[in-house]
């Protein structure tokens, strides 16, 4: 079994993280990683292939050349290669352009099963899974607790606002996982070290057949006009226990706002 | 303008936060349109019509019974197509985004989701949306038709207009793909005991409790305060506490006037459904959590040693 797990390089939280006024872009010129929900995707990939026997787990990413550093992380816990699409007629990319490119890498490789984290750290973006699968032509399978493939079919548990829907569809599927799925592993200093030498190879758009002018802005349907501050929530007030009594100050907070 | 907004139904009604979209559009484009999808789904034409919807569309249909997102681009992208619409809303929820999420790529349509306010600003549709951890506001917009959007849960209060909406037949063809995904089986928890979304004071707990023995000391804190108890997906997936107590993206939507959350990071999943709070009080052992950012009071400390002090304190107060 062949899984393609989609991952993306983020800016790390902190007060570097913005977006430029200038272009309206991300700014991801400051400390990058691997998008944290992505980890849940790659540990349930590898999962599935250990419990098939056999299969390769591929990454397939979109981003800057240097996103290969944080895919790497990936390598290192386990996932066999990966496949970087970069393309400086890619920047900008939204989810339509974005859908595009990741689809067309897919298709390259032919794989069985996709597989995506529950979303991108950076755009709050969860909705890029269904794009995919749309472009790919597959059933898709979102917000997933529980995985079991068998017999070319795949059984997944999906949490809603309702409760829990089990859904069943044959390969190949798309699929997204929950950030409660599963505890990502650390990868090992064995994995660490081998990362590096595992193929990772880096894509232009025409190597996946992608029109520069389908992808990047160009190939965009969004637009981002202004940027102002958010709606205030006032002040915060950081209490630590070190003398034990915290509890004395959240009480004495309680009753002087009424709440006691 | 032409809008159409998809009208999600769970049981025999709308849900309240499309027909608070559906609201918002009515007030943007008195031309509104409404789509339901599913089966035996022609008696929610009158409960569209109320909130604003000067015609809706239903696509009513067996093989649209169960809530999958896939049949549900067939038939709106084929309204779009054909009706000409130039905007498509949507209520933020699982079935919702992957609707919205496939229909973009259909189309090749711009998806903006997250949207907390929507205006017409010089004759434009102009999406509000906090980004980055709710640190920027920005608007944002499409630079061709259709225009989509997904509008956070909570944004707009539905508002009775007393209309009546004409019924119109959606065709439903489905593509081979989108019938791939079959529904198996639905455990939908029936609620017992109050209700989360109604309590004044909600105690969480999360994942950094530990175990699910950690749960009886915010019992104890909730009772205390005569609150309820709440808690995270990841104590829900994990079996430490039941379903109907969760928030979140995929849980309830709770506006308490005091939440206080123990243990719990902040996961973008769970503030979407508590952010509304007026107070929030945080107690985690990590002083880095992400939910302190968004926490009116933040305690950084062992909650399994803070909770049950505090407990006592109110009680001693309340005599």
């Amino acid at each position: 079994m062949k899984i393609g797990v989609c991952v993306k390089e983020v800016p790390d939280v902190g007060p570097s993280r913005r977006i430029d006024p200038a272009t309206m872009r991300m700014d991801r010129s400051g400390d990058r990683s691997l998008n944290a929900f992505d980890l849940q995707a790659v540990e349930a990939a590898l999962r599935l292939k250990a419990d098939a026997g056999d299969g390769e787990v591929v990454l397939v990413s979109m981003g800057q050349s240097r996103a290969l550093e944080s895919l790497r992380k990936g390598l290192a816990m386990g996932a066999d290669r990966a496949v970087l699409v970069s393309d400086e007629a890619a920047a900008g990319s939204d989810l339509v352009a974005t859908s595009r490119v990741l689809a067309a890498a897919l298709e390259r490789e032919g794989v069985d099963l996709v597989i995506f984290g529950q979303q991108a750290s950076d755009s709050d973006g969860a909705v890029l899974w269904a794009a995919v699968a749309e472009r790919l032509k597959m059933p898709v399978i979102s917000q997933i607790s529980e995985i079991e493939v068998s017999g070319g079919s795949v059984t997944a548990k999906r949490q809603t606002e309702f409760g829990y829907d089990k859904i069943k569809t044959p390969l190949p599927a798309v699929l997204a996982v929950s950030d409660a799925l599963n505890e990502p592993r650390y990868p090992s200093l064995k994995g660490i070290m081998g990362a590096k030498k595992k193929p990772q190879e880096v894509l232009s758009l025409a190597d996946v057949g992608v029109d520069a002018g389908d992808a990047g802005e160009a190939g965009s349907r969004t637009t981002v006009a202004a940027l102002n501050p958010p709606p205030s929530r006032g002040g915060r007030q950081m209490i630590s226990d070190e003398d034990g009594d915290a509890a004395e100050k959240v009480m004495a907070y309680l009753v002087e706002r009424k709440f006691v | 303008m032409s809008t159409l907004v998809f009208l999600e139904h769970h049981g025999d009604a709308i849900q309240k936060n499309p027909l608070g979209v559906l609201s918002k559009a009515a007030s943007l484009d008195p031309d509104t349109s409404g789509v339901v999808i599913g089966s035996g789904v022609g008696g929610l034409v009158e409960q569209a019509g109320k909130y604003g919807a000067k015609k809706v569309f239903v696509a009513d249909d067996p093989r649209l019974e169960a809530p999958l997102p896939q049949p549900r681009v067939d038939v709106i992208a084929k309204l779009v197509q054909e009706g000409g619409f130039d905007t498509v809303l949507f209520a933020a929820s699982v079935l919702s985004a992957d609707v919205a999420g496939g229909l973009a790529a259909r189309l090749d349509a711009g998806l903006n989701w997250d949207l907390s306010d929507l205006a017409s600003e010089g004759g434009q549709l102009v999406g509000k949306r906090l980004a980055l951890g709710d640190t920027v506001l920005a608007d944002v917009g499409w630079s061709a038709t259709p225009r989509l959007g997904l509008v956070r849960s909570g944004s707009f209060e539905p508002a009775e207009t007393g209309g009546s909406a004409e019924k119109a037949d959606a065709s439903v063809e489905l593509s081979d793909f989108s019938t791939k995904a079959e529904m198996v089986e639905q455990a939908h928890e029936e609620q017992t005991g109050p209700s989360i979304e109604d309590a004044e004071i909600l105690v969480a707990g999360g994942r950094g409790l530990g175990s699910p023995d950690a749960f009886p000391l915010l019992e104890e804190l909730a009772k205390a305060l005569g609150g309820a108890v709440a808690s995270t997906r990841a104590v829900v997936d994990a079996g430490w506490y039941p379903y109907a107590t969760q928030v979140g993206q995929t849980g309830k939507t709770v506006s308490p006037k005091l939440y206080i959350g123990c243990g719990i990071s902040g996961a973008i999943q769970h503030k979407v459904g508590m952010q509304t709070s007026q107070v929030i009080v945080s107690i985690n052992k990590d002083e880095n959590a992400p939910i302190f950012e968004f926490s009116d009071v933040g305690v950084v400390g062992d909650l399994h040693a803070i909770v049950p002090k505090l407990t006592e304190l109110v009680k001693a107060r309340k005599g």
